[in-house]
């Protein structure tokens, strides 16, 4: 410490000067670009993009994108709903916004209980855990693309299972998920769950090993079978690690495009359409529909992060 | 060393149980089933890849060729049509080289002089500031991605490949700050009090005290990093431009790619080609991906 203060700005210069591009890319992209979108989806945009506040006081619309957005059946179209309470009435709707909804509550549930129970397999203290390891965990390392070509491949109605089923002799045998519009996102949440599921069999088994050894001598004493240990003693331990899961795995099915892309397109028809791809499509054309669509999955994402934030935040209060 | 070779060593504890059990059977047979599903893919890949078109229209997916041929793996690598050209997937590797390489090292050079920062040398706001970046790492990127396309608009890079190197330096931000902030906290303070009364400036002791000793996690970055950009699709689509377009793109055109017969075979070796790279560093990099990935998970 210098006896002469010299102006606080510059103390720690390097290190602001060093920071300099994050703090740039906070508040102009991670902040900004957020504010933009948010914003500017309450205005009549079309296809040239506005920047200024007067452009937004001139152009504002209210919520006009997103009444618009939830009439569009392309993003969401429940022919039923409006049934409520007759006998007519089911909850069945189509659209990117449903089939992503669909994705993610398919894509968590299996992958978190597959994933945990393949993590207490392997925690069997069985040989070759580090070849099964490697094996659960390698599609992991691949892009969703090449993911996505191999699941159309094998799920090919044409030449893939479906046909070398029927070659064996099974004729009548049907697998044409990828070809039928009620199916096709079953198609999706299965190729989505070969590649997630090794990861998430990583974090529990991470969380497994955490466990302390305590515990495990406390319930032999108390001839708790090993099973049962699991289930009611280990699996609520498990919470912190359940509720990561939860964010990882949503936070990807929130995103879904790539596979989406690879496997079917979006096809047959719009069947299996997923909000980023609306999104993405509509940057040229529609601009206010991107954007609204774009604030939705936001909040979406921020009613999804509750329950981590409850977990985080939740015990000081 | 004699004395314990010497001694015999005599049994205790209670008797060894039997190898196998009911339940060890159980064990290992759920083990490998599961193993056979997550292997089955792959397999059918280098198996199509592998047959020619007779194969595939009259054979059966499951079974592999007689008479196995590397004709599809030399049409998808040099061959393929992607739309106007037929140059097959070789340009879009050295693309994905091209976007990979200067990616990786400018958001590992930003990220980590951003977290030895945060870390050793707080500022008024600098928590602030880290805070709101871990919170963005939440943020779908579709929120980002059209005011990304204006940013790059208006510094005159859209659709070149400064473009998606600033596009992944900026995704990658938040995580691999997290990662080495988090790293450098770790490290023993008194090592950087003693570089500081030595004389030592932040950037000396950066490069001669703090680098030198990080380099697993900077391992762990790289390989974070390499897999996360190489497997990118809708930035390398966005942002990157029809000339420098990835080795995903490429993979996804030439799958798509209308024109006569579909080549399965061709598609699967071309889809092989573009899965190796990450493919390779996964099964060499071991303990490290699996660090690096449970970091990773939750980049935007």
């Amino acid at each position: 410490m210098s006896l002469d203060r010299p102006n606080p700005l510059f103390r720690n210069l390097s290190s602001k000067i060093a920071s300099l591009p994050m703090m740039l890319i906070v508040l102009g992209v991670f902040v900004g670009g957020t504010a933009w979108t948010v914003l500017f989806s309450f205005t009549n945009i079309k296809v040239l993009p506005l920047f200024t506040p007067s452009d937004w006081m001139d152009h504002y619309s209210g919520l006009a994108n997103y009444q618009r957005l939830f009439t569009t059946d392309r993003w969401m179209s429940c022919p039923a709903i409006t049934k409520i309470g007759t006998p007519d009435w089911q909850f069945s709707c189509t659209g990117a916004f449903p089939n992503m909804v669909t994705y993610a509550i398919l894509a968590i549930t299996i992958m978190i209980s597959v994933g945990f129970l393949l993590a207490v397999f392997m925690d069997q203290k069985i040989r070759l855990e580090g070849m099964f390891r490697t094996i659960y965990l390698y599609p992991f390392a691949l892009s969703f693309i090449v993911t996505g070509h191999v699941w159309a491949w094998i799920l090919s109605p044409e030449y893939g299972l479906q046909a070398a089923v029927r070659q064996l002799g099974w004729t009548s045998f049907h697998f044409g998920w990828i070809a039928d519009r009620q199916m096709v996102m079953y198609a999706i949440v299965l190729a989505g769950i070969w590649q997630g599921s090794g990861f998430v069999m990583a974090l529990m088994l991470a969380g497994l090993r955490g466990i302390d050894d305590e515990i495990w001598k406390a319930a032999k004493v108390d001839g708790i079978s090993t099973w049962r240990t699991y289930l009611q003693i280990i699996l609520p331990m498990m919470k912190p690690v359940m509720v990561t899961t939860f964010v990882i795995v949503a936070s990807a099915a929130v995103r879904i495009y790539d596979l989406v892309l690879a496997i079917t397109d979006g096809g047959p028809g719009i069947s299996s359409d997923v909000p980023t791809r609306y999104i993405y499509q509509n940057f040229s054309a529609n601009l206010g529909q991107s954007l609204s669509a774009s604030t939705v999955l936001l909040v979406t994402m921020a009613v999804l992060l509750i329950p981590w934030i409850r977990m985080e935040f939740g015990k000081k209060g | 060393m004699s004395n314990i070779v010497s001694n015999p060593i005599i049994p205790s504890g209670p008797k060894p149980k039997k190898f196998i059990t009911t339940e060890r059977a159980v064990v290992y047979s759920v083990l490998c089933i599961c193993a056979a599903f997550f292997l089955f893919p792959l397999y059918i890949m280098v198996i199509t890849s592998l047959k020619d078109l007779d194969g595939i229209r009259y054979g059966n997916i499951f079974v592999p060729t007689l008479h196995p041929s590397l004709g599809a793996w030399n049409k998808a690598l040099f061959h393929a049509c992607t739309g106007l050209y037929c140059q097959g997937i070789l340009p879009g590797f050295w693309n994905s080289c091209k976007i990979t390489g200067p990616s990786v090292i400018v958001s590992i050079a930003v990220a980590s002089v951003t977290g030895y920062s945060l870390a050793n040398w707080p500022f008024k706001f600098s928590e602030g500031f880290f805070t709101v970046l871990l919170v963005s790492s939440f943020i779908p990127y579709v929120v980002m991605l059209y005011p990304l396309v204006l940013i790059t608009r208006w510094l005159g890079i859209y659709s070149t490949l400064p473009a998606v190197i600033l596009v992944h330096t900026i995704f990658g931000l938040p995580i691999l700050t997290l990662l080495f902030r988090n790293y450098f906290s770790s490290l023993p303070q008194e090592l950087f009090k003693a570089a500081r009364v030595d004389g030592a400036g932040y950037w000396r002791i950066f490069f001669q005290v703090f680098a030198p000793m990080s380099i697993p996690i900077f391992t762990v970055a790289v390989i974070l990093q390499v897999t996360g950009i190489w497997n990118d699709f809708l930035f390398g689509v966005i942002y990157a431009g029809p000339t420098n377009y990835p080795m995903t793109v490429q993979l996804n055109n030439i799958v798509n790619s209308m024109e006569g017969v579909k080549e399965y075979n061709v598609d699967m070796a071309a889809t092989i080609l573009t899965g190796i790279v990450p493919l390779s560093i996964y099964f060499f990099s071991g303990k490290y991906f699996v660090r690096g990935i449970a970091a990773g998970a939750v980049k935007g």
